[in-house]
């Protein structure tokens, strides 16, 4: 990462033109996205900026004005993706970790690959997974729930006997983000340096002590990154909340019961085909949001991965 | 290979201090475990009088069982590091195979069910005058293949090219905010990334109701890109700065560096990155809805009309059904996921061949 | 070296995209119409137009293409089942030749105009009547009696159990018990606004909620679209849902009160009730919108039905366009199209209504 370019007084580097060139493809290629996102964003404000005053007494629960429409939204969308992450980080590092430092080093590319076709199937096919398949599967377990642990505020209430419920979709979604997370922590797990782990074990630590002291602190920023990636998947994932949830626009912490929170894009994909006039407006104006709140994720991430130090290669 | 010769060299120590437990004893505490688990849960439900044996419970306690008697022992025989260390095995083993199951699940489901319509006529035909049996989904292979390749022609370029900025040449407001600004395109919902793509050719083309399959790979690209960029990026910043600075040190142009030492260094990351955002956007539904919308006919041109897609293809006979064709219209769903799921099944491998190609031996 | 496996993958991939490259079966190429020998129509009509609107009519669009397309093969036809709002929308901006909606354009929407036709003219025709099931699924019954107090107070959340009396006073012999699921369509849509109208209009002292596409009340199970319903009643315990008759297949349907007896869904009865409900306070000549009469107490009809309709342009700019659009929605008007949309589970326009509609659609001219 030492620059060519100089201060002036000292020696400046020859300057190429190869060099000129793929600074310029590369600048411009970053330029692109400042480009695409200025329109979108252009696009997304000028359809949105009309939704804020408007009349939302038509949409799904009438609510009074828009931020009363969107807070459950809002609150749907947070709260299904962080119970995604709840069960698919802890998950997702178990498997790098046995794909990176356990398995067999002759079969640990094969299981990869493995983890990797989850990522590879459409939400769509989840969506139908999840309908035909884990829902009616998952409805004993939440008659369980709600009997023995039912004084617990998440279980409480009547049990949904169709299943689709937000904790139904927060493991589809947890399963849908695995992969993401899983295949972005092993790539990094295994460029940890060897010089590192070497070290470790010939201290005499165990596999664990070595991994605990050598390969978690080198990937933790990427952990981070790997999970604010799998985070943005969970955020705007479409239509498995929209095939999957039974929505109502309620802010609860419910989760076996009918009414749940909806998050803001399985809303936009269900309520978008019969929309007009204002309630275009409305729903675009809901994806701003979303757009807000990712955003605020992402830049949490950002912090985190900054105070952890500037770490760029293997120093 | 080095990890896990070194592990045995640490076990030499353990041996003349501690006992050790024999290679098979997790394997024996695993299958021990089961069983008692399997029996306590089969006499339990025997005495409620549940009608069958609760296969899932039974696996699930088994295994905690075993978490806990694999450190009860191991502590007993080899003591608390070693136990510590064999129980993490234990949990990082059954991580693995709790992603298996609805994987596993997921596989068979639409095997079985994509099975039925997954025949030659299935890939000869269209839906056009297809009513009831028969059909076939070519025109939505056609589909799926030209605006994904659309699509990652547009994103691998500009994604690679700007995690290069980034990394290698980022510095100041500009890189922060280009950086943001990625950020903010993980968050584009998919529905608004079709909204835009549509609103933005009907000014383009002047045609309120504007198709096309390129539109379909515009919208997918503001999807892909942040994804490939964000991997890409990681992977790039992960190699050793050794690497270049050996290289600048031999007098190599700064773009040589990165084009021959740090890409290829960082090319099986990079391509799996890559897989991962077609993963992504390959099975998006939504924005093609909108922007490339749906037919029964094909279509070879991707810059002009409606183009059918995979996703939609098994999204829309999936939901859409009359009295008489419910079943074959669910087979045709069913099928197409098969098909899709066999489409980036493909890709993978071929990602992987071409870090197998392009990456240098590291020694693992 | 390293180029030449590049080179084999590319080979690779080449050879895959043209093996895929073969034409589709079922596609004769061009479909030049060079006058078949077989009763060639008096005017050929060739052209592709593009149709959106209410999912709906989505099967029995599929249909009626297919039939349209196999008698005349120079013309293509698409049709999007994005949905009734859409529709209206992309029609309402010029951007398809025709809408299938479920709900009858309003008076903002008409006095708004439509862009791609000229002089802002319209016409709307009923084409398409689905009867509205309500669907259940509970272990052992097969017939369930309701009248649409029972059922406005099960959807809203008011009455949970099977036991319920009211429930059980219906019904002779009742010895069901157990929490009820009732589940909604979770997306706006047509066939809500129609479910609503009718307890709003039959039981209003229950249901005080004004119809429209979205469920109105946060209870209950919500599911998307009709397969999602249907998904959801049939995998489920003690389900109670309402859903397209065409898409009910296996399950139980609910006979709703009508007067003093109870009428199960049949084509006939949807079809009656429509052939006898009046015309909508904003029909004019080329609007043929109904105002479905939900109170009716005549056991011959059943009153809970959606009427989609067709909206198109009265007079098109494009001379290739307007014929097509023309021949297609007269075919589907027609009573050989209507039967063809009755074997997807609609139910068919009476005669009158037919010759009503058939002399609208013949006013469709190009500029």
């Amino acid at each position: 990462m030492t620059a060519t370019a100089t201060e002036p007084g000292k020696i400046r580097a020859k300057a190429r033109p190869g060099d000129t060139t793929f600074f310029g493809l590369a600048i411009g290629a970053g330029s692109l996205i400042l480009v695409a996102l200025a329109a979108v964003a252009v696009f997304l404000l000028a359809e949105a900026l009309p939704a804020f005053t408007a009349d939302t007494t038509g949409m799904n629960s009438s609510p009074a004005n828009f931020w009363a429409y969107v807070g459950p939204l809002a609150f749907g969308t947070v709260w299904s993706s962080f119970l995604a992450l709840l069960f698919a980080v802890p998950l997702s590092l178990g498997i790098a970790l046995f794909i990176s430092h356990y398995a067999p080093r002759r079969i640990a590319q094969g299981l990869g690959y493995v983890i990797d076709l989850l990522a590879a199937v459409p939400s769509v096919i989840f969506g139908l997974w999840g309908i035909k398949v884990l829902a009616p599967a998952i409805v004993p377990l939440f008659g369980w729930l709600n009997e023995h642990l039912g004084w617990l505020p998440f279980f409480a209430g009547q049990v949904d006997s169709t299943g689709h419920t937000i904790l139904t979709v927060a493991i589809v979604l947890a399963v849908m983000i695995i992969p993401i997370i899983t295949s972005l922590c092993r790539e990094i797990f295994l460029q940890t340096p060897k010089l590192h782990e070497e070290a470790a074990l010939a201290l005499g630590a165990t596999r664990w002590e070595m991994i605990k002291m050598a390969v978690l602190p080198f990937g933790r920023p990427g952990i981070v990154s790997a999970t604010m990636l799998g985070l943005g998947r969970a955020l705007g994932e479409t239509m498995v909340v929209a095939m999957l949830l039974s929505p109502a626009v309620v802010i609860n912490f419910v989760l076996t019961s009918g009414q749940n929170p909806s998050t803001i894009a399985g809303n936009i994909a269900l309520q978008f085909p019969e929309a007009h006039g204002d309630a275009v407006n409305i729903l675009i104006a809901t994806g701003l949001i979303l757009f807000v709140i990712t955003l605020v994720v992402n830049s949490f991430a950002r912090w985190i991965v900054a105070r952890r130090a500037a770490f760029s290669g293997a120093n | 290979m080095a990890v896990a010769t070194a592990s045995k060299r640490t076990a030499v120590p353990n041996r003349l201090t501690h006992g050790r437990l024999p290679k098979w004893a997790p394997w024996v505490i695993l299958a021990g475990s089961w069983i008692v688990m399997g029996t306590i849960v089969a006499i339990v439900g025997a005495a409620d009088g549940a009608a069958d044996f609760n296969i899932g419970l039974a696996v699930f306690l088994g295994q905690i069982l075993f978490l806990v008697a694999v450190w009860v022992i191991a502590y007993l025989v080899e003591g608390g590091r070693q136990a510590k260390d064999r129980f993490v095995t234990g949990l990082v083993g059954t991580a693995f195979v709790i992603a298996l199951i609805p994987l596993i699940s997921l596989a068979y489901t639409v095997i079985v069910n994509g099975a039925a319509r997954f025949d030659l006529t299935f890939f000869t035909w269209t839906m056009r005058n297809v009513i009831g049996e028969g059909g076939g989904a070519l025109h939505a292979l056609v589909g799926t293949l030209q605006i994904t390749l659309l699509a990652t022609l547009i994103s691998v370029p500009v994604g690679l090219l700007t995690a290069v900025y980034l990394v290698e040449y980022g510095r100041g407001w500009f890189a922060r905010s280009i950086t943001f600004l990625v950020d903010v395109m993980t968050g584009i919902p998919s529905i608004v990334a079709g909204l835009f793509a549509f609103a933005l050719f009907a000014l383009i083309t002047g045609e309120a109701g504007f198709r096309s399959g390129f539109g379909g790979a515009v919208a997918l690209s503001l999807l892909m890109i942040p994804v490939v960029v964000r991997s890409s990026e990681e992977m790039l910043r992960i190699v050793p700065n050794e690497l270049r600075e050996a290289s600048y040190a031999l007098g190599v142009p700064k773009y040589r560096t990165i084009l021959r030492i740090v890409i290829p260094t960082s090319i099986a990351g990079i391509a799996t990155g890559v897989t991962i955002a077609i993963a992504r956007i390959i099975g998006e539904t939504a924005p093609l809805l909108i922007i490339a919308g749906t037919s029964k006919s094909m279509n070879w041109n991707p810059f002009d009309g409606r183009m059918m897609t995979l996703p939609v293809f098994a999204y829309d006979s999936y939901t859409t059904y009359g009295v008489a064709d419910k079943v074959a219209q669910q087979d045709r769903a069913w099928a197409a996921a098969l098909l899709l799921i066999l489409i980036v099944m493909v890709l993978n491998l071929l990602a992987r061949l071409i870090a197998k190609f392009f990456a240098p031996k590291t020694g693992r | 070296m390293k180029l030449t496996k590049l080179g084999t993958v590319g080979a690779i991939v080449a050879v895959g995209a043209l093996a895929l490259a073969g034409c589709a079966a079922n596609e004769g190429g061009t479909p030049a119409p060079t006058g078949d020998s077989s009763e060639a129509p008096a005017v050929t009509l060739s052209g592709t137009i593009a149709g959106s609107g209410a999912s709906s009519q989505g099967s029995a669009q599929t249909a009626w293409i297919t039939a349209f397309q196999t008698a005349n093969p120079g013309v293509t036809i698409e049709y999007d089942a994005a949905g009734s709002g859409a529709g209206r929308e992309a029609f309402i901006g010029g951007g398809v030749a025709y809408a299938g909606t479920d709900s009858a354009l309003n008076d903002d929407e008409i006095a708004g105009g439509f862009a791609g036709c000229v002089d802002d003219s319209f016409i709307q025709v009923p084409a398409f009547i689905d009867p509205i099931a309500v669907v259940f699924n509970i272990e052992g019954v097969t017939e369930l009696n309701l009248d649409a107090a029972t059922l406005a107070h099960i959807f809203k959340g008011d009455i949970t159990d099977w036991s319920d009396p009211a429930i059980a006073a219906l019904n002779d012999g009742w010895s069901v018990s157990g929490p009820i699921t009732a589940v909604h369509r979770s997306d706006d849509s047509g066939t809500t606004k129609n479910f609503a109208d009718y307890l709003f209009q039959v039981a209003p002292d229950v249901w005080d909620a004004k119809p429209a596409d979205p469920f109105p009340y946060t209870t209950g199970t919500g599911a998307a679209k009709t397969s999602g319903v249907i998904d959801a009643v049939t995998n489920g315990t003690n389900t109670i849902g309402y859903a397209s008759a065409s898409a009910a297949g296996d399950l139980a349907t609910a006979k709703i009160k009508v007067g003093d007896e109870f009428v199960g869904f049949t084509p006939e009865a949807a079809a009656a009730v429509v052939a006898e409900s009046p015309a909508a306070d904003n029909a004019s000549e080329t609007n043929l919108a109904i105002k479905i009469d939900r109170k009716t107490t005549d056991p011959t009809h059943y009153p809970l039905v959606l009427v989609s309709y067709i909206v198109a342009c009265g007079e098109y700019a494009d001379a290739e366009v307007a014929p097509v659009v023309k021949a297609y929605v007269s075919y589907i008007t027609s009573e050989e199209g209507q039967a063809v949309a009755a074997e997807t589970g609609a139910a068919p326009l009476s005669a009158e209504q037919i010759a009503a509609v058939q002399a609208v659609v013949d006013t469709i001219v190009a500029e």
